[in-house]
Order: structure tokens, then C-alpha cells, then sequence
């Protein structure tokens, strides 16, 4: 499978916000928004509601261009017209409702949009065995058989049907949005191993959650957004609850420690 | 019968099941949905299928059920219904509602419906009949091509208003039933062969024997032992191949089984339709229509089940925003479904054409199309989209029919036919709803 990036390059920015802004008339959804997402690495994404964290990922998947600011993808400056564009340069987001055909099997819909054909014929055998390496991969083993309908899979189960579709089409940066939310304990534990066993793979991870807990179980990094402003981020050590919850709610913290690069000491 | 035995049977090599996943001890959860795919031997995997049954997903086995308990009960109240005759005036009546209910599951499997098919056939059919008879008197090919292209075309019309405009395919497909049925009308106002609002066929062409002609008892027995040889040459090395590459694969009896229920049935055709069904003058053979549906419904098997078009058909009629976001493009999917769903009901038209010898005005399209939502329905095609089986059409036509002819045997009148098929039809939805819901009671 793809490693590339790997992890000896873990302190290269693989994408870069610089002065991200993003107004709708005259609201101003995002403002003036740095973001540096290191290669190989997991960074969470905190906000309240309506802090800006879907216009923000929005904006990296390219269902839009920013007002104003630039994007950076490995050290050089692009401009993200579609989600196809985004997708081509190798960046998947995965929103919440996931996006997969009850109907079809877990083949069918890791391959749906790209199949692989053969005398213009499905392949089917290929597209079988590259799916099964893929999850084994990703050492997903509670799923039985690859050929049963992805109706039949549970909530956690989907997510890595999700994950392993993004993995197969290349993607070099996977964001997720609220992986999850809607996920029991066990389930839970489920998607957060897989989003590690992605990060160990080379693959860059953004995640949006509210769950603090996930959030500190597997993000290296973490980035806050408070009314449109990315009021701090820095090395998840660097960060404890009471902290996050603080930039969370009011935009500052007292208790940051030194390491966080907070709005208030880029103003001073 | 001895084609089957025929085929050399290439030894699988002994079941690699080592990069199979799954093992022992399986979840309860999954035996409930694919029983089938963890199953290596013949025994487990009827175990699995009965289980899966039981879990809902019954497959053909109602519409089966349900068709062999009208037989049973035709026949008992007329002797006749199973003569060799009947049978064969069944199957031929069955062709032209298996067609039209394809035509209808090309748009139910896009979460969609089309209830213009009926006229869209007959005006196929008209166009093609006005050609080929006085006073045009084209060659019969050419006329079916230019009636099959104008159905066709109009699918992709409505298909294009419904995609392109956003409008419903529902009222775009009602002004269709209505718009189109005053088309076949000027067709018969402006063809200068039309008599009485009826064009007839030649006796001589292609068009009229379709139905009207039989195979040669001996034709028909070749056909049938080259279409099973083939497709247990197929079959069975298809599953070889996947076998040795250790993908998911039914167990070898399980091909072999299929192949030889297939071959039983075909035989059992040929001998119906071979046998003397003539009153006055002998008469037998099969009719050219049935091998035509059923490669038809091959096709259509083909289509939906081994082509990109036929997987972004399903994948577009259970989440269009999945398929979206796949990169499908999804309006000019559904324009090519609506296409198909032209193109076919020009097929079932023409075959409608055949079996009369003639269209008229008289032409019922607007009852029609509702017995091929019927069909499709009874087949287990599903009004909310990405669910549906040709085959399964194939079995839901044959119920129509089955009940059409039956009653009409009975002497039962057009309300009884009518009360009947509804009747079924709400049957046959009901068993699907009922056992459904309980398989998916896990699910949200």
C-alpha cells in the first residue's frame, strides 16, 4: 500500500493556511485562519458549534475557494476549484453520513466510481483482492466477508468501509468529520485504532470532534477554532481538557502552556 | 439430456479457503444477511440459504411460491390450464408483460418510475408497422430499427427533461402516458395503411412470425443443449478461476446445481412446446418469442449486474449523493436509464404487435404500464429504488400472465382479471414488506 511520506518526514507541513479567510456577504465565517497540518500526523480539529470547523474543512476539500488567504500542499501554493481537484491532489474527506451505498457490498462500494474493468467487463476477482489487502491493512478483522452488504454493518464497521475506500483511491490526507459521534464505546475504540493505524501508514489525518477524549487518545496535534479564528494550536502534549475547553468556549486561556500558539501571542 | 454431462468438468482445485476471513463460529448478525458467501459445501450452504430465508431475504422463493399456488389452483378449477397449449399461449402472453416490466425496473432501480412505457412501446410499434406495410413497405429490419430508435429517443427525451429541468420523473413520465397516446392516435390518422385505426402485419414478415412461428422441434433441442453447454462452460470455470485465487466463491455443487436446474427447466420447455398443441392441423415447436425474452432478459442480466452503467445504477438508486460524490455522473446515468427503459419498451411493443398480428388505437397503454410496475414489484423490484432482479421480472411477468390467462380460461370477466391482479399484486408486496422488515429489524 501507499506509505509514502512515512513517518521520517513528520515534521513537514503537508498542507498549509496562510491568512484563510472566508466571508458569505457579510458574514465573515473564517478569519485570517493559519493551519499548519503536519505529514503522517493526526490533528484535531475543536470548536464549538458554528466556530467555523465545516467552512474550514470545507475549504480544504474544495467545495470552495477561500475569499482570501492561500492554501499550500507540500510547500507549494494550490487552488482547490472541486472536491474533484481536491481529490485528485489526494486529499478525502469523510462527512459524517459517510457517503455509501446501503445496497451494494463492501467491494462494490470501495471500488464505486473506480472499478476496475476488464474487457469491459467488472473485474471483480482484482477489485476483491485489492479491497481484502486493503482492510487487512488496516487490520479491520471484524468484518467477516468483504461480499456482504454494507446494510448489514454496524456504525463502527462503516466508518472503516469509509476509511479503506479513502486509503484505496490514495488519499494523502483524510479529514473526518466527527468519526465518532454517533459510535458506542466499542465501536468507538474501533474507529480510533483504525484512525492511528492510518497515521502509521503515512497517511495525514485531520479530525473534527467534539469528544475530548477521543481527541487526546489519538490526535498529535491540536487546533481550535473559536468564531472564526484559529485561536490556538500546537502539540497536543501541550494541551490538557481544561485548557481546550477553555479556547473552545471563550477564545483564550490562562492556563495555555508555552508550546500553544494562541491569537493572543500572535497580537502581542 | 445429456448436456450437461457433456461438459468436461474442470477439477477445482480443492477448496482454498485458507485466505478466506471468515472462519468458524460466525455472528449470528451476518449469517442473518450473506449466509451464502461463508458457506463451502453444498449442505452448509442450503443451511445458510434456509437461514437467510428465515432472516428475509427471501429472494425468489415468494414470487415462486406464490406462482406455483395460482397454478395449483387454475388447475384445479380448469383442467386445461396445464394442457401443452395454455402453457405455450402463456409464455407468449407473459413475453410482452416481462418486457414491459423490465423497461419499468430500469427506472424503479434509480428510485424512479416511468409510466409512459406502454406508449412509448406502441408507437414504436406503430412507427415500425406503418413502415413495413403498404405503402411504405420497407424492408422489415429497417422498420424495426427506426420504431426501436424512436422509443428509445423518446426515453431519452424524458430522461433529459427529468435531469436536466429537475422536473419528477413521475409527472414528466404522466404527460408521457397521455402525450404519447395521442401520438400512436395521429400515427393511425396520418398512415395511409391504417384501416379502421388497425395497421396489420404481413403474414410473411419477420415482425408477425416472432410469436406467430415456431423453431423446429429438432432447432429448438440444439439451441437449447448449445445455450446450457455454454453457460455451464462459463459457470463453471468462472468459479474454478475465483476459487484459485481464493476470492469468495459459492461451492462447485452449487454451480452444477444451477446449471442442471437450468437445463431441466429448458428441457421441460422444449417438451411442452414440442408436443401436437394443434386442434385442426398439427402445431408445435417453440415460438421464436421465448428464446428472444430470454436473451433479452440475459442481456439485461449482463447489463445490471457486470457493467460499470449497471452498478452506478444501483449505487445512484440507493444514495445519489454517494454516487455523486463517487465522481457518477448521475443525471447522465438516469437519462441512459430512461433510455433503456424506451428502447425496451419498444421491444415489448413490438412483441405485443407480433402475438396480434396488428396494432390498433384500441391499444390499452395506460393499464398496461400498471401491470409492468406490477411485474417489477411482484419480481421484487422496490418503488424506493436500488433493489431489483431481471430474472425476478421474468418470474413477476409470468404471474401477470399466469392470472390474466387463467381467469380469462375461467371466464372470468375483465373486473374479476383486474380485482385478481391487484389482489396479487398486494400480496406479493405485502410477503416482501413483512419478511423484510423482520431481516432488517437490526438495521436503523
Amino acid at each position: 500500500m501507499s506509505t509514502e511520506g512515512g513517518h521520517g518526514s513528520a515534521m513537514e507541513p503537508l498542507l498549509q493556511l496562510r491568512g484563510v479567510s472566508k466571508y458569505f456577504g457579510p458574514v465573515q465565517a473564517l478569519t485570517r485562519v493559519d493551519l499548519d497540518v503536519m505529514t503522517g500526523q493526526v490533528t484535531a480539529l475543536a470548536g464549538d458549534n458554528g466556530a467555523g470547523k465545516s467552512v474550514l474543512v470545507k475549504t480544504i476539500s474544495g467545495l470552495w475557494e477561500p475569499s482570501e488567504g492561500q492554501l499550500l500542499w507540500e510547500g507549494e501554493p494550490i487552488h482547490l476549484h472541486s472536491p474533484k481537484d481536491a481529490e485528485t491532489t489526494g486529499i478525502t474527506t469523510i462527512y459524517q453520513d459517510l457517503a455509501l451505498c446501503n445496497n451494494l457490498d463492501i467491494v462494490q462500494n470501495m471500488y464505486l466510481g473506480h472499478e476496475l474493468m476488464r474487457h469491459l467487463v467488472l473485474d471483480e476477482g482484482a477489485m476483491e483482492k485489492a479491497a481484502r489487502q486493503t482492510l487487512t491493512d488496516l487490520s479491520v478483522k471484524t468484518i467477516r466477508s468483504i461480499r456482504q452488504p454494507v446494510e448489514s454493518l454496524s456504525g463502527g464497521q462503516r466508518q472503516s468501509v469509509a476509511v479503506a475506500k479513502a486509503v484505496m483511491s490514495n488519499a494523502k490526507l483524510v479529514i473526518m468529520d466527527e468519526p465518532t459521534a454517533a459510535l458506542g464505546v466499542a465501536q468507538t475504540r474501533m474507529v480510533l485504532d483504525l484512525i492511528k493505524r492510518l497515521a502509521d501508514h503515512g497517511v495525514t489525518v485531520i479530525v473534527i470532534s467534539h469528544n475530548l477524549n477521543d481527541m487526546f487518545e489519538v490526535a498529535e496535534r491540536i487546533a481550535i477554532l473559536h468564531l472564526g479564528h484559529m485561536v490556538a494550536s500546537g502539540p497536543a502534549s501541550d494541551f490538557d481538557s481544561q485548557v481546550v475547553v477553555d479556547f473552545m468556549t471563550t477564545g483564550r486561556s490562562d492556563r495555555a502552556a508555552a508550546g500553544v500558539a494562541t491569537a493572543a501571542a500572535a497580537k502581542s | 439430456m445429456t448436456d450437461t454431462e457433456a461438459v468436461p468438468e474442470p477439477k477445482a482445485s480443492p477448496p482454498q479457503t485458507g485466505v478466506e476471513p471468515a472462519g468458524e463460529d460466525l455472528p449470528e448478525d451476518l449469517v442473518a444477511v450473506a449466509p451464502d458467501i461463508l458457506a463451502n459445501s453444498l449442505g452448509e450452504y442450503f443451511g445458510a440459504w434456509w437461514k437467510r430465508i428465515r432472516n428475509g431475504e427471501s429472494g425468489a422463493l415468494p414470487i415462486l411460491a406464490g406462482l406455483i399456488l395460482i397454478i395449483i389452483i387454475f388447475q384445479v378449477q380448469q383442467p386445461k390450464f396445464l394442457s401443452s397449449g395454455n402453457i405455450v399461449n402463456l409464455f407468449v402472453q407473459a413475453a410482452f408483460f416481462i418486457l414491459l416490466g423490465l423497461a419499468e425496473l430500469f427506472a424503479l432501480i434509480l428510485s424512479e418510475i416511468d409510466l409512459s412505457v406502454g406508449f412509448v412501446g406502441a408507437v414504436g410499434a406503430a412507427i415500425t408497422a406503418a413502415l413495413i406495410s403498404n405503402p411504405s413497405n420497407w424492408p422489415w429490419w429497417a422498420g424495426v430499427i427506426v420504431g426501436l430508435a424512436a422509443s428509445a429517443l423518446i426515453g431519452a427525451f424524458q430522461g433529459t427533461l427529468i435531469t436536466r429541468l429537475h422536473l419528477p420523473a413521475f409527472v414528466v413520465t404522466l404527460a408521457g402516458l397521455l402525450g404519447w397516446a395521442g401520438v400512436l392516435i395521429f400515427i393511425f390518422d396520418v398512415d395511409k395503411g391504417a384501416v379502421g385505426g388497425v395497421i396489420s402485419l404481413a403474414n410473411n414478415t419477420p415482425v408477425y412470425q416472432l410469436v406467430n412461428s415456431n423453431m423446429s422441434p429438432f432447432a429448438a433441442w440444439v439451441l437449447l443443449i448449445v445455450v446450457v453447454a455454454v453457460y455451464a462452460v462459463i459457470s463453471i470455470t468462472r468459479t474454478a478461476r475465483r476459487r484459485s485465487q481464493g476470492l469468495t466463491t459459492p461451492p462447485l455443487s452449487i454451480t452444477i446445481l444451477g446449471i442442471v436446474v437450468a437445463g431441466v427447466a429448458g428441457a421441460a420447455l422444449v417438451v411442452i412446446c414440442n408436443l401436437n398443441r394443434g386442434v385442426l392441423v398439427p402445431l408445435q415447436g417453440v415460438p421464436w418469442v421465448i428464446p428472444f425474452v430470454l436473451a433479452i432478459v440475459a442481456a439485461a442480466t449482463w447489463l445490471l449486474g457486470r457493467t460499470r452503467t449497471g452498478r452506478y445504477f444501483y449505487a445512484i438508486g440507493a444514495s445519489p449523493e454517494a454516487a455523486r460524490r463517487a465522481g457518477i455522473s448521475v443525471s447522465r446515468l438516469r437519462t441512459i436509464a430512461f433510455t433503456f427503459a424506451g428502447f425496451t419498451a419498444g421491444l415489448a411493443g413490438l412483441v405485443y404487435m407480433s402475438r396480434l398480428g396488428s396494432i390498433s388505437v384500441g391499444y390499452d397503454g395506460g393499464t398496461y404500464v400498471l401491470y409492468a410496475v406490477a411485474a417489477a414489484v411482484i419480481g421484487g423490484a422496490s418503488l424506493t429504488g436500488g433493489r431489483g432482479k431481471a430474472i425476478h421480472v421474468l418470474l413477476g411477468g409470468i404471474v401477470i400472465a399466469a392470472i390474466y390467462n387463467g381467469l380469462a380460461l375461467l371466464g372470468i370477466s375483465t373486473a374479476g382479471t383486474q380485482i385478481a391482479t391487484a389482489l396479487v399484486l398486494l400480496a406479493a408486496v405485502s410477503v416482501d414488506s413483512l419478511v423484510r422488515n423482520r431481516g432488517s429489524s437490526t438495521t436503523i
